[in-house]
């Protein structure tokens, strides 16, 4: 046997050496990997929120509108004479006339009040400009000064610019991005602290064997591998179990939060781990794993001498 | 092959277990340390097998000075020195293929080597067909000579053991003692600390004798009645062996300890 196969012999036996004392005890290994999960899970599950808004955001946060309100004495006529001059100022793409009449149909239509408008005299709504900003246009300060242009003009009541609300929306899912990474990093030490705590307590309980084994002559590396497996194996389990609770989780979620999307009109959609995320979760588990045992392998596995 | 000069070990309680002792044990010698519990001897072992260093002085191991040994040469030179004790120190939740093994399978011997070693170890102490049995199924004597299994699958040049006879009754202890002889036979160095003095008396080896923490060398032979006069060398074959001694090893064969199947 060459020396190449002896060493993966080495590992494959100190790898299956480790499978089968966390197998051995089963519950108490279901409890650390449930805790380990769990930890993993929330930041996972804090990204799919994000990642999901961040997509649904992206298209509302394209279609930035100014919306301008005419005065309520202003005649159609003249509603039709601002909305041309509008389209013909730089910077504008689109400009979208809803007449007052248009606009009295549309919310006896959507908003149900259909009885109570009938007992209106009259139609109270304005005539309203809607005007979509030209592509090169759409920056904040560009926004602004169209906003400014039309508050400007003697017809106009006001100016309602829908960016503040999708600036408001940008804000806080960078806010959620932040505590997302804050969640991992505090996860991060969480996890490790488990990992770690428990393998000690496995180095106390083979106490006997790691004397034993130091006597007749076990480097420290022979006597450290089994224990980095421990590790590396109770991050992996970790991240998988983690990665079947995500995914349960947006699986139960995904049917009323589309229906929920839908009566906003929106097309947020909780969108699951991709391959990446699951390969980022399990790398991020068995490093962790890896590093907890490493640590405390170091710490602890020195200070027990073979004695006589 | 293992020389102590001048050498004082005090514990960190304070206490003064060797005294300026120096000794020089031959290649191939088999050494008995006597003397009352708390005289020293268990320390003098200790110090071989690099447990502990010297406070003063220097402990010769094979070449090797144990007090300037560097930390990651410690476990190559334990390769070196098999060690068996009073209690066996075995695995108990482990077969006695696994504790046999062990000091192999940290030195990344081939899996079929392993094998074929412990089996010839096994059947040299009597207790081939007994692999997959664990530790605590097997009688005293049998558990003690699993250890000495373990303490020479590797073929270490030294061979140390303390009390190795404690637990046994006469017969049992004259079983393991032959088989210490056997491995002497073949060129290992062999020291033992026991304070069973008949036993001693009837293998005829020498005998380093320590009191408080001194040397007082061969003093407790002449102390003793002239009844063990017995020649040195094994002794008449004892009462029923339990051990597969059978028309006695050929020394040849036993360093590798893979004479047999």
């Amino acid at each position: 046997m060459s020396a190449a196969s002896t060493w993966a012999a080495r590992h494959l036996q100190a790898g299956l050496g480790a499978l089968g004392r966390l197998v051995r005890h089963p519950l108490a290994t279901l409890l650390t990997v449930t805790v380990i999960a769990l930890a993993l899970a929330l930041p996972a599950g804090l990204w799919v929120f994000v990642a999901s808004a961040r997509a649904a955001t992206g298209d509302v946060a394209e279609a930035v509108e100014v919306t301008v309100y005419l005065k309520n004495d202003v005649p159609l006529a003249q509603a039709q004479q601002l909305a041309s001059s509008a389209r013909s100022r730089a910077g504008v793409a689109t400009v979208t006339l809803v007449t007052a009449d248009q606009a009295l149909a549309e919310f006896r239509e959507f908003s149900g009040f259909g009885a109570a408008l009938d007992a209106l005299e009259g139609n109270p709504l304005p005539h309203v400009l809607t005007v979509r900003p030209a592509a090169d246009a759409e920056g904040p300060l560009a926004v602004e000064a169209l906003k400014r242009h039309f508050a400007a003009w003697p017809e106009v009541e006001r100016v309602q610019v829908d960016t503040e609300w999708v600036q408001r929306l940008a804000a806080i899912l960078e806010l959620l991005r932040r505590a997302l990474l804050v969640a991992a990093l505090v996860v991060g030490v969480a996890v490790v602290a488990v990992i770690g705590n428990t393998i000690r307590l496995e180095i106390d309980g083979r106490r006997a064997e790691i004397e034993v084994t130091k006597l007749v002559g076990g480097t420290h590396a022979f006597v450290r591998r089994p224990f980095l497996y421990t590790g590396l194996l109770y991050g992996v389990a970790g991240a998988l179990l983690a990665w079947l609770i995500v995914a349960g989780a947006t699986a139960m979620l995904a049917r009323p939060v589309g229906h929920l999307a839908a009566l906003y009109g929106s097309r947020f959609g909780l969108e699951g781990l991709g391959l990446r995320q699951v390969g980022a979760l399990l790398g991020t588990g068995l490093g962790l794993g890896l590093v907890a045992a490493w640590v405390v392998a170091a710490r602890n596995l020195a200070r027990i001498e073979p004695r006589a | 092959m293992i020389a102590f000069d001048r050498v004082s070990k005090r514990y960190p309680n304070g206490r003064e277990a060797l005294l300026n002792v120096s000794l020089r044990i031959e290649p191939g010698e088999m050494v008995f340390l006597t003397g009352r519990s708390g005289a020293g001897k268990s320390s003098v072992l200790k110090l071989v097998a690099l447990l502990e260093r010297p406070t003063r002085g220097t402990v010769t191991v094979d070449g090797a000075n144990t007090s300037t040994l560097p930390s990651r040469a410690i476990p190559a030179f334990r390769r070196k020195v098999g060690v068996v004790f009073q209690d066996h120190k075995l695995l108990m939740d482990r077969p006695v293929f696994d504790n046999v093994a062990l000091p192999l399978v940290v030195a990344d011997t081939p899996l079929r080597e392993i094998d074929r070693r412990v089996r010839a170890a096994l059947d040299q102490v009597g207790l081939l067909g007994k692999e997959r049995v664990l530790p605590s199924e097997l009688s005293i004597g049998e558990q003690q000579r699993v250890g000495i299994a373990r303490a020479v699958i590797a073929k270490p040049p030294v061979l140390i053991a303390d009390e190795p006879t404690g637990n046994l009754d006469h017969g049992l202890a004259v079983e393991v003692m032959k088989l210490f002889k056997r491995f002497q036979e073949v060129g290992v160095t062999i020291v033992i600390a026991t304070h069973d003095l008949p036993l001693v008396q009837q293998f005829g080896q020498r005998e380093i004798h320590i009191v408080d923490g001194q040397v007082r060398d061969g003093a407790m032979a002449e102390a003793l009645p002239a009844a063990a006069a017995t020649p040195p060398g094994p002794p008449s074959p004892g009462p029923a062996t339990g051990l597969r001694a059978g028309p006695g090893p050929d020394p040849s064969t036993l360093p590798n300890l893979q004479a047999r199947r």
